[in-house]
């Protein structure tokens, strides 16, 4: 049947910040497809001219309320880089452990509160709570882990206090970090309880292939510094980022776009995946396996199966964590320094994927210089291609109006967008 | 459910509650998602009509707005003006909204530098960042960088039932001397807590970071005082400059060169 039909989502629901949705069709052909960021931007690399290097941190953690710790430490991972610091060996296991807190609370709260309403049919977290409250209870409990781990290790879990150029202000109270532990044995079950809701559902059909983006250090999963590698087979230095982002504009969104070897390339937790499943916990690979997860997985869908194959990996990685940081001295905690002129990349995964801050200082510490390229603008060309493959696979297959309508906003969801952030 | 919730068996109706965010990290309305212990109960106080984040549900017979964040495009002031015609209680939530936040560092610029710089060759379209209470009346301010549910809760519970809503008077050193941490000034650093109103459980101090101010000056300061410490201490006063303007907070008192 020949029809006529248009979308037009103006500020998408749960998602983090502002973006639409606009698709036209005429006479059953596709005219347009559009995933357009509106978000107002900030200016953040601006704003961090001239701000001494003990202040940046708590600067660009407020480019985002959900991954302030990521960003927190990408600048700290920059300036440490730039200046020529090595922070201790315990400071680097608790920004670790800060950083898997603050996945687990994102993951939760994109699994829980954004994505699983689409597939229990109800509009938001508040409704699921009336259909399925051992599912939002499980979803909590995880939520409330990860807030938990990252307040203990950070200070705050949104917008951290501790978190500093050379180490930390304050190690974590070693009473607190036992009852951590006591914690995640604790919620275990609420995970087996969301890995088996994950998998009663039925994850929509629909793969464009694509490039992979994601840190890679061949040792552990990635979460800070590391090569850059895709899936097409490109590996560079984390210094290197212009080469991997290739940022550039698009009059009708706020959000930049990047490219690498093709179009458009994803970073995030299937990117993280596809690139480094051999090195997750045995435990979340037999997890990603009963999911029916397998590198190389092109279904953006899939990226929520990989999150929660991730928070599995977490629990378990956290735990050793924990344990070793247990057995040490918690002194020597922040490496005093001087500081100098120079400039460097920090890399880190973020929740929602790599995240570069590339700082310049001059001789006093001052930033002279700064440029940030976020996950979710590293996906914004993809999920623009998408929509558009998408809504053509759905007119193929017959699909109703408002079926379409439903699928692509939540082909949308599924890549987690962080869309203040994108538009820092 | 929270229909009959009830004070002294007095029942109470739920808040018709909308929460909109501008130019901002989105920090603050995900503090209404934490304290998941008692999610479920502050949930069930509300009934939310338009809360974009959370639902796609949207009602626009809300009687409380949550503003968060700081205005920096004109589409934003009509979204605002908009909302304040439809809210008996507009709440500026987060320091972002009631000072202007970190944003205010952009105001240090000019925007055509900071559009000419970060893309081109594109003419991007910004303001300069104001405070919710530049352009609109505001019933309630919440401050917090990110706010305090602790403090949302108990500020939400009392708008409930009618009873008054309050902020702490006094400074961030109260509270931070009741946990008995030292004192930074004691270990060379310039901390804004004999400043800054309480309310966060001093959360930074605690951390041994210095107070930044993002709750604004409390009830009764003396500046000049604050100055001769500084002074006295040999501390910088660049140190000073770049933490009282940090969140705009303290703007009667910052240096407004760039």
């Amino acid at each position: 049947m020949k029809r006529d039909y248009a979308i037009d989502i103006r500020h998408l629901a749960r998602v983090e910040g502002h973006a639409d949705i606009k698709i036209t069709v005429r006479e059953g052909q596709l005219v347009d497809a559009k995933w357009a960021i509106v978000e107002t931007p900030r200016f953040f690399e601006v704003m961090l001219r001239g701000m001494s290097a003990e202040r940046v941190p708590f600067l660009t953690s407020r480019i985002c309320g959900i991954c302030s710790i990521s960003h927190a430490l990408a600048s700290i991972r920059a300036l440490e880089r730039a200046m020529e610091i090595t922070p201790p060996v315990a400071a680097e296991k608790i920004r670790l452990l800060a950083m898997q807190g603050e996945t687990l609370q994102s993951h939760a709260l994109h699994l829980f509160f954004l994505i699983a309403p689409d597939f229990a049919g109800t509009s938001s977290v508040l409704g699921l709570l009336q259909s399925h409250p051992d599912l939002v209870k499980a979803g909590l409990k995880l939520k409330e882990l990860g807030n938990e781990i990252s307040t203990v290790t950070a200070g705050r879990c949104t917008h951290p206090v501790s978190l500093l150029v050379g180490g930390l202000s304050k190690a974590p109270d070693k009473q607190r970090l036992l009852q951590l532990l006591t914690m995640i044995q604790k919620q275990k079950p609420a995970l087996d309880y969301a890995c088996s809701f994950f998998r009663s559902i039925v994850i929509p059909d629909f793969s464009r292939e694509t490039e992979f983006v994601s840190l890679s250090n061949g040792k552990s999963y990635p979460a800070i510094g590391g090569h850059l590698l895709s899936t097409d087979g490109v590996e560079l230095e984390e210094n290197d980022y212009l080469l991997m982002t290739n940022e550039y504009t698009r009059e009708f969104s706020t959000s930049k776009f990047t490219r690498l070897s093709r179009d458009t390339s994803v970073a995030g937790a299937l990117a993280r995946f596809n690139n480094n499943h051999a090195l997750l916990h045995p435990k979340a690979r037999e997890v990603a396996e009963e999911l029916g997860l397998k590198p190389v997985c092109h279904n953006p869908f899939m990226n929520t199966i990989a999150q929660l194959v991730e928070c599995v990996h977490i629990l378990e990685e956290a735990e050793e964590l924990i344990n070793s940081l247990l057995d040490m001295e918690l002194r020597n905690i922040k490496t005093p320094y001087q500081p100098k002129a120079g400039s460097a990349t920090g890399a880190v995964e973020a929740p929602r994927g790599i995240l570069y801050h590339h700082l310049e200082t001059d001789a006093a510490g001052h930033v002279v210089k700064a440029d940030c390229v976020i996950p979710t603008t590293q996906n914004n060309g993809n999920i623009h291609s998408d929509l558009r493959a998408i809504t053509l696979q759905a007119l193929k297959e017959g699909k109703e109006d408002g079926e379409i309508e439903k699928l692509c906003e939540m082909m949308v969801r599924s890549y987690d967008p962080c869309i203040s952030c994108s538009v820092h | 459910m929270a229909e009959n919730m009830t004070q002294h068996r007095v029942p109470f109706q739920r808040l018709k509650i909308a929460s909109f965010d501008f130019t901002s990290c989105e920090g603050c309305q995900l503090q209404l998602t934490n304290h998941e212990a008692t999610l479920p109960d502050f949930l069930g106080l509300l009934d939310v009509r338009n809360f974009r984040e959370l639902s796609s549900e949207r009602h626009d017979d809300y009687d409380i707005a949550l503003i968060e964040g700081s205005i920096s495009r004109q589409d934003e002031v009509e979204r605002l003006l908009k909302i304040r015609k439809q809210a008996k209680i507009l709440v500026a939530l987060g320091t972002c909204a009631c000072f202007g936040g970190v944003n205010s560092l952009k105001n240090r610029f000019p925007v055509k530098t900071l559009i000419d710089e970060l893309y081109p060759p594109m003419n991007i379209e910004t303001l300069a960042v104001r405070k919710i209470s530049d352009l609109v009346t505001v019933d309630l301010s919440i401050p917090g960088c990110p706010v305090n549910k602790d403090e949302v809760e108990r500020i939400m519970v009392s708008l409930a039932t009618g009873s008054r809503v309050t902020l702490p008077k006094y400074p961030v050193c109260m509270e931070c001397k009741a946990q008995l941490n030292t004192c930074l000034f004691e270990l060379g650093e310039i901390c804004l807590g004999p400043l800054t109103r309480a309310g966060c459980n001093a959360v930074c101090t605690s951390g041994k970071t210095p107070c930044l101010g993002c709750r604004g000056p409390a009830e009764e300061i003396n500046m000049a005082s604050f100055l001769e410490l500084v002074k006295e201490r040999g501390l910088s006063l660049d140190d000073l400059q770049e933490k009282l303007a940090f969140y705009n907070a303290f703007e009667p008192w910052q240096n407004h060169e760039a």
